[in-house]
């Protein structure tokens, strides 16, 4: 068993309120990833979860337990530090072994663990070394294992993959998933990177100046973002947002354009809106009723892809197109919209018009 | 990326690494220059002490022959032997008052540091309401000169029959060791990463736990430094020497030492061999952790 629970958690350092009344439900064996940006307060709500730093109100259930005011010690979870937090007198092997030392395991029932782990993590060659003898990749790697070395209740990991480069990240992302597959676990899981939440996720919640904005699967986060911010922080390259309003059959663009008015928005006529579309909803090279004219603006490519800035208005598009596109500056052309994709948003309170509906 | 006190500034490389590349810059005639003024600086600084070392191993008449002799004297350890032995057999007063030294120094260290490490430590982790004026008031304990505050303190001890007692003395180089020890060791404690502790109580451990087997090793040298500061603080201390004891069985060696001066004639050569015998335990001391000492004194200056 491994279910977490937050309750209206609520923190403060002094005048910063970290955490603004977080409620999150993580499944018994669930990947879950907290995303958010540097500062949304996600490591405090690791940090609390862990017993590491007390709510100001608002509660943590472990296994459907209060679990509020345990000592750490008490509550059967594992962490994976943001800074590794390596004891840096120890051995990368006692680093691994100490969370079994401490709870009083036989020197060979460790000695397997230790091994066990070790050889998941492609590590062997580094039980050795002392901290400071290892790249930040390799710490990461070993600050895992002593996580991974236990069966506890539920693993936390605060962006355990962050210092590493963009090959062993990829990597280790395909080893998590299947580390957490075979234990079937549960893990709470902190990062900054949307790419990482999609890919490995069975639930994400987004987290923005301490408070959920949206908790889901990774698909409905990605396709029915519950906000304009939400929509604009998952998803790479980001969402293009267009003021608009709706007038009749009709969506009139605030730079003069004009697309059909989508049939399943509910927005009254007038309010002012914004149309959020995405990269891989936009084509500069089919043709269809529903397009916007603009002018190339600039070109991304990005090898198996190339990216098309299209200036609209004062709005600039991102435009996902083929690898072999070209074009110069300046030039005009149509950007066709598939507006069965696309998200409309309250210009206002940024809430999306469009989510329940869908 | 997280680093322990001892791993980040060793102090070996500290010390080797500089002087090579003062020489390269220098040039010749600039360490030309460097080493006559260390040497005016240094026969300035060590003739003192080189005059009372000599000055304790002269006979008698060679102290005070005019001119004075500065190597064609007469060696002799008798003032030596006088400092430890008194003129009838037995123990020698300065030697009581030696032993008083090492007690009263010795256990205010070890008390102020019991005390202190784990206050700082507290004062490092913990949120606590208004720290920074508990803090304050601690270092502020030591803005006083202690003479300012000896009337009052004989007064209290008077009251309570703490004049002349060892434990007297323990207790207020304790008090005045305590602030000391608290604001150099929360320097050291906030540099170790409290994650450290953190991970320790995950792992299972209890709060002590992990201060204890995580962090009080890595506040070694710190601590080495501090006890030292703070041993030889007690060690010289003659302020409160003199007007809290009066007795030869209690009295601490500074005020024993300037006791000998004074009356119709001093015996030079017994003062000299006293005072080397005073300075031998700190340089001693001192020498011992010297390593620890660079490292404190280079952590808490520069890493802040
Ligand atoms: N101990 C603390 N004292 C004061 N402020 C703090 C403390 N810990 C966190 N904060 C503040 O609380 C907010 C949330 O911090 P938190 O560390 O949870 O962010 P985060 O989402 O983990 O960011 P990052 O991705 O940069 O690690 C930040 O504004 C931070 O400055
Ligand atoms: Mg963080």
């Amino acid at each position: 068993m491994g279910t977490v629970t937050l309750q209206g958690l609520r923190k403060s350092f002094g005048r910063v309120q970290a955490l603004d009344g977080v409620t999150l439900d993580v499944p018994d064996g669930s990947f879950f990833v907290v995303l958010g940006p540097s500062g949304a307060g996600k490591t405090t709500t690791l940090r609390t979860i862990a017993g590491l730093e007390k709510p100001d109100a608002g509660s943590v259930h472990l296994d459907g337990r209060d679990a509020t005011g345990d000592a750490p010690a008490d509550r059967d979870l594992a962490m994976v530090f943001q800074n590794y937090a390596l004891y840096p007198r120890h051995t990368a092997y006692e680093n691994i072994a100490s969370p079994l030392r401490a709870r009083g395991r036989s020197p060979g029932e460790i000695a397997e663990a230790v091994d066990r782990i070790s050889g998941l993590l492609h590590i062997e060659r580094l039980l050795r070394r002392r901290p400071a003898q290892m790249s930040g990749g390799e710490m990461q790697r070993v600050a895992l294992a002593r996580a991974l070395v236990r069966s506890p209740r539920a693993f936390l990991m605060d962006e355990p993959l962050t210092n590493l480069d963009l090959k062993l990240r990829v990597e280790m992302r395909t080893e998590l998933s299947r580390i957490h597959r075979s234990l079937g676990a549960t893990f709470v899981y902190v990062t900054n990177d949307q790419v990482e939440a999609l890919s490995m996720a069975d639930r994400v919640a987004v987290l923005k100046e301490g408070r959920v904005q949206q908790a889901g699967t990774p698909a409905e986060v990605y396709e029915r973002p519950a906000n304009r911010w939400v929509a604009g922080f998952v998803g790479s390259p980001p969402i293009s947002l267009l003021a608009c309003r709706a007038e009749g059959d009709r969506l009139i663009g605030t730079d003069g354009w004009s697309l059909p008015r989508p049939g399943w928005t509910t927005a009254e006529d007038d309010r002012p809106l914004l149309l959020g579309l995405r990269s891989e909803d936009l084509s500069v090279e089919q043709r269809g009723d529903a397009s916007l004219p603009g002018e190339l603006y600039g070109l991304e490519p990005l090898g198996d892809r190339t990216v098309v800035d299209v200036r609209v208005g004062t709005a600039i598009l991102k435009v996902k197109a083929r690898p072999t596109i070209s074009g110069s500056p300046g030039e005009r052309l149509l950007v066709t919209v598939d507006l069965d994709r696309a998200h409309l948003f309250d210009a206002s309170t940024g809430q999306s018009l469009s989510a329940a509906t869908r | 990326m997280a680093v322990s006190v001892n791993e980040a500034v060793p102090a070996g490389p500290v010390r080797d690494r500089t002087p090579p590349a003062r020489r390269v810059a220098g040039g010749r005639g600039r360490s030309v220059l460097e080493v006559v003024l260390l040497a005016v600086l240094a026969v300035v600084m060590l003739f003192p002490v080189l005059w009372m070392i000599e000055t304790s191993i002269k006979e008698n008449r060679d102290v005070y022959a005019v001119p004075a002799k500065f190597i064609d004297f007469q060696v002799t350890l008798a003032h030596y032997r006088d400092v430890f032995v008194a003129p009838g057999g037995g123990r020698s007063a300065l030697s009581v008052a030696f032993l008083n030294s090492v007690l009263v120094a010795g256990v205010s260290t070890v008390l102020a540091t019991l005390l202190g490490v784990p206050a700082a430590w507290a004062y490092s982790r913990f949120t606590l309401k208004a720290k920074k004026d508990q803090l304050f008031f601690i270092l502020s304990t030591r803005f006083m000169p202690p003479v300012v505050v000896v009337i009052p303190i004989f007064l209290m001890y008077r009251t309570a029959g703490l004049i002349d007692t060892p434990l007297g003395l323990i207790l207020i180089y304790t008090a005045f060791n305590l602030p000391f020890t608290i604001w150099m060791m929360k320097g050291f404690v906030d540099e170790v990463p409290p994650e450290y502790e953190e991970a320790a109580m995950l792992d299972g451990h209890t709060r002590l736990q992990a201060f204890r087997k995580y962090t009080l090793p890595l506040l070694v040298p710190g601590i080495a430094a501090t006890a030292v500061f703070a041993l030889i603080f007690s060690w010289n201390e003659f302020v409160f020497a003199v007007f809290l004891t009066s007795s030869d069985s209690v009295r601490t060696a500074p005020p024993a030492i300037a006791g000998l001066i004074g009356g119709t004639t001093v015996d030079w050569g017994l003062v000299a061999a006293s005072s080397v015998v005073f300075a031998l335990p700190v340089l001693l001391f001192a020498y011992l952790v010297r390593k620890h000492l660079v490292a404190g004194v280079t952590l808490g200056a520069v890493r802040r």
